[in-house]
Formats: C-alpha cells, sequence, structure tokens
C-alpha cells in the first residue's frame, strides 16, 4: 500500500476540526479523527445514538451496556456532557447545528454524490444516520481509501453503486490526497507524503483538476 | 392518579397476535426491551411487520423473533450485526425496508405527536425517495415521509413509576421516548418500577399520558456488543 495508513488519513482530517466545532464521526477511519485533534481547541463529538460529548473509550470494568456510540461501542463521556432522545439527535443534525460531518464511503462522485450503504446482492446493512447526515450538514468530509480491495478507484466520474444523497461531499481524504469537489469534478489539494501526482491520477477516475503546484500534506 | 401497572409480562403483552405491527425501543442492543422480546418470542405469533433501528443479533434482541421466523418485515435503517437476518433477507424470506434512521426516528415521532406526515430532506435523490412526493422548499428538495401506525410499542426505561412517568439512562434512551404513545399500546418495562411520588416531576422523561402498560422487567441482561476499553497507564 502507499501512502497513508488509517491513521494518517484520520491525523491529516483532525487539522479540518477547527475550534468550538460540534463534530459527528462516522464509523471506521473517522472514529480515529478524535485521537488527532489538537488539545488546545474546544470540541465535543455527537454520536447520533444520542450522546453530545463523548469522551474516550472506558477503563477496563468500567463499561456501561447503557452508555455507547454509534458504532455500539462502549465508551466514556466528558463533563458538559448530554444525552437525548433519537429524534432530538437528528434534529441537531437535520437543523444544522452539527458544523462537520466526518464519514467513510465505498464511492464518491466528481459532483459530490456518495455511495456508503448497498451492494446490490452482496451487502445490506442499510444507511443508518448517513443519509440524514449527508442531506443536511454543510461540511462533509469523506475518509476512505483512494482505491477499493481490487485496485479500481473509489473517485468516480459517477457513483455505481446505489447512492446515499446528492452533491453532498466537499472535500475527500484518502490515503493518497486531499482532494476538494469543485465545479470541475475533483481538484487536488494536496498529496501524501512520498505519494507523485502522477500515481494520484492513475487511482482517480473521476475528472481530476490539478494545479499547477500541489504541497505535500503536513501532518504534524 | 391513573395506573397503568400490570402484574407481569404476560398481562403487558395481552392482544398481540399474529400480522401486527410492533415497534421496538433500543440501538444495537442498547435499551432493547429485553424481557418483552423474550416472551413474545415463546409466543405462538408471526407475520409480524417489526418497527426497529436494528435486528438485534443471531440470538439476543429481535434475532430470537427472526430465529423463529415471526417476522415477516422489518422496517429498519441498519441492520448489518445479524447473519441470519442478512440471510433471510437476500434469499426473499424477509421483506426488509431500509429507510434512514433520523426518517425513522421522526416517524415515530409524527406518529406520537399527530402529525400524519412531514417533509425531509434525508434520501432525495436515493433509492428511499422512490415513489414519494418530493417538494422544493427554499431551494433545497425534499420528501414526504408518514406516520408510523402500529399496534404495540414495546419500550425500556430505566425507571418508572406506577403511573407511567418514564426516566431513561445514558444511551439506552435512544429510540424509546420517541416511541412512547406512538403505537395503539405502549407496553414498557422498566429495571426500576417505583410508587407514584418517588420521581421528582422535573426530571420526567416521558409523562405517564404515553404510557398504557407499565412492567418491571424480571432480568435485565443488558449485553454489550462491542466491549472497547483503554489500559490504564
Amino acid at each position: 500500500m502507499i501512502g497513508l495508513d488509517k491513521n494518517g488519513i484520520a491525523k491529516r482530517i483532525a487539522k479540518e476540526v477547527k475550534d468550538r466545532y460540534y463534530v459527528n464521526l462516522g464509523i471506521g477511519i473517522p472514529t480515529l479523527v478524535a485521537n488527532y485533534v489538537r488539545n488546545d481547541i474546544s470540541v465535543e463529538f455527537q454520536s447520533e445514538n444520542g450522546v453530545l460529548g463523548m469522551g474516550p473509550f472506558p477503563f477496563e470494568g468500567e463499561e456501561d451496556a447503557d452508555i455507547i456510540n454509534a458504532g455500539k461501542q462502549t465508551i466514556t463521556t466528558l463533563d458538559g456532557a448530554s444525552f437525548f432522545d433519537s429524534a432530538l439527535s437528528f434534529s441537531m443534525i437535520r437543523g444544522k447545528h452539527v458544523d462537520l460531518t466526518i464519514l467513510g464511503a465505498m464511492e464518491v462522485s466528481q459532483n459530490g454524490d456518495i455511495a456508503n450503504w448497498k451492494i446490490p446482492g452482496k451487502m445490506v446493512k442499510g444507511m443508518g444516520g448517513a443519509m440524514d447526515l449527508v442531506a443536511s450538514a454543510e461540511n462533509i468530509i469523506v475518509a476512505m481509501m483512494h482505491t477499493n480491495r481490487a485496485g479500481e478507484s473509489k473517485l468516480l466520474s459517477k457513483c455505481s453503486l446505489p447512492i446515499t444523497g446528492v452533491q453532498c461531499v466537499k472535500k475527500v481524504v484518502t490515503n493518497l490526497a486531499v482532494l476538494d469537489v469543485t465545479q470541475n469534478g475533483f481538484t487536488l489539494v494536496e498529496r501524501a507524503p512520498g505519494v507523485s501526482v502522477d500515481q494520484i491520477r492513475q487511482s482517480t477516475a473521476g475528472e481530476l483538476h490539478i494545479p499547477a503546484h500541489v504541497p505535500e500534506m503536513q501532518l504534524d | 392518579m391513573i395506573k397503568k401497572t400490570v402484574a407481569n409480562i404476560q398481562e403487558a403483552c395481552e392482544g398481540v397476535s399474529s400480522s401486527m405491527t410492533f415497534m421496538f425501543g433500543g440501538f444495537g442492543l442498547s435499551g432493547i426491551p429485553e424481557n418483552a422480546i423474550g416472551y413474545l418470542s415463546s409466543l405462538d405469533i408471526s407475520d409480524l411487520t417489526c418497527i426497529s433501528n436494528n435486528a438485534g443479533v443471531d440470538d439476543f434482541g429481535l434475532g430470537l423473533l427472526l430465529q423463529r421466523k415471526q417476522i415477516k418485515k422489518m422496517i429498519s435503517s441498519y441492520v448489518g450485526e445479524n447473519a441470519e437476518f442478512e440471510r433471510q433477507m437476500l434469499s426473499g424470506e424477509l421483506d426488509v425496508e431500509l429507510i434512514p434512521q433520523g426518517t425513522l426516528a421522526e416517524r415515530c415521532r409524527a406518529a406520537q405527536a399527530g402529525f400524519p406526515a412531514f417533509y425531509t430532506p434525508a434520501g432525495y435523490g436515493t433509492e428511499v425517495a422512490i415513489g414519494k412526493e418530493a417538494r422544493d422548499f427554499d431551494g433545497k428538495m425534499h420528501i414526504l415521509e408518514s406516520a408510523f401506525n402500529a399496534d404495540f410499542g414495546f419500550i425500556k426505561a430505566w425507571k418508572g413509576d406506577e403511573v407511567g412517568n418514564l426516566i431513561f439512562k445514558g444511551t439506552a434512551r435512544n429510540f424509546n421516548p420517541n416511541m412512547c404513545g406512538a403505537a395503539k399500546i405502549t407496553v414498557v418495562e422498566v429495571e426500576e418500577l417505583l410508587p407514584a411520588g418517588s420521581l421528582d416531576p422535573n426530571q420526567i422523561h416521558i409523562p405517564g399520558i404515553f404510557v398504557q402498560r407499565i412492567f418491571q422487567g424480571e432480568k435485565f441482561e443488558k449485553r454489550i456488543e462491542q466491549r472497547t476499553t483503554r489500559p490504564r497507564s
């Protein structure tokens, strides 16, 4: 594998988390982002099953079946945390009170469509809260590997899988690059350390706009 | 004072029958009405339509009703944790309607609050929107979703009193409050059932008016789906 590992992707996305943000983290790579957010800023993590102010995993022996995150993992809460019901949780999301949403994807298209809930005939897990999140959030970052296990690009001209939302993704961070979704399709913003523009071009099936200068990601 | 207490699970579930629509609170295995589910799985009823965010795991939660093939249709947002579920769905034995989680919560709340339907942006442009009215509000597209219509709602709360006032704990709250009063009959199981006057009225999450039957659950296993911890150093 070239480029970043999952923790590297999370580390880069953590730089997009700003002071006083309420942030919703999806399952998978997005969950790791919480580990890398600067500790000199104030951020609260929302989990759609009904908690704001999520903390780290509990110490062994202190797990509570009544306190979990959206991935059904046992968690803790921080000072200032609150619990609420599912309808209120989605009022936070649909009502645009959450500042940043970070989620995983199977495919993203050059116009910002995202697919992450179903592979017809093979895998049907459901959309969970993803459709609500992508339909309403104004600031959506996708965290994913640039290619799938078969080596095929996950950044496409058009999604081949059933979509989760239309024209909603603004930024994609992969193991290879940071890309913005713009009117010109994907615009290459940064390269992962040691990854060339050519490697990114070869791994991107959708339209890719490459500026004259593409800086390398700064991770620390 | 209008008392809602029933003596036991049998009395709490009186009137359930085949082909009914049931709602179940819970997110994953957290806050599921495990006493009611256990009892329903022992009854000779089938062809049920079940509304629940998830479908349990193979041997716990709604997985118990799936194992016994009592469920005809599931309405859920995420079902990734259950192999038997996936098998029945892919083989066509089980009808499954997957809907966005916020839409699921709001369809419960709408039923509770007396709204027949509402518009939401969630699912616009996707499979979820097929056959539904779409409408532009302030330049953004929304789809029309309807309130649920269920026969029984099965709820799990932490503490309750004999008039049906409820308090939930942690993220075991989830869909439970939204489902209270959303079905024709709301059945609540609590860990601790107290006399009226024991709970502070300021702290009540759901007033007893939304509850028809309340009982103290015999046993709460409270299984943890993903036990995650950090080292103590």
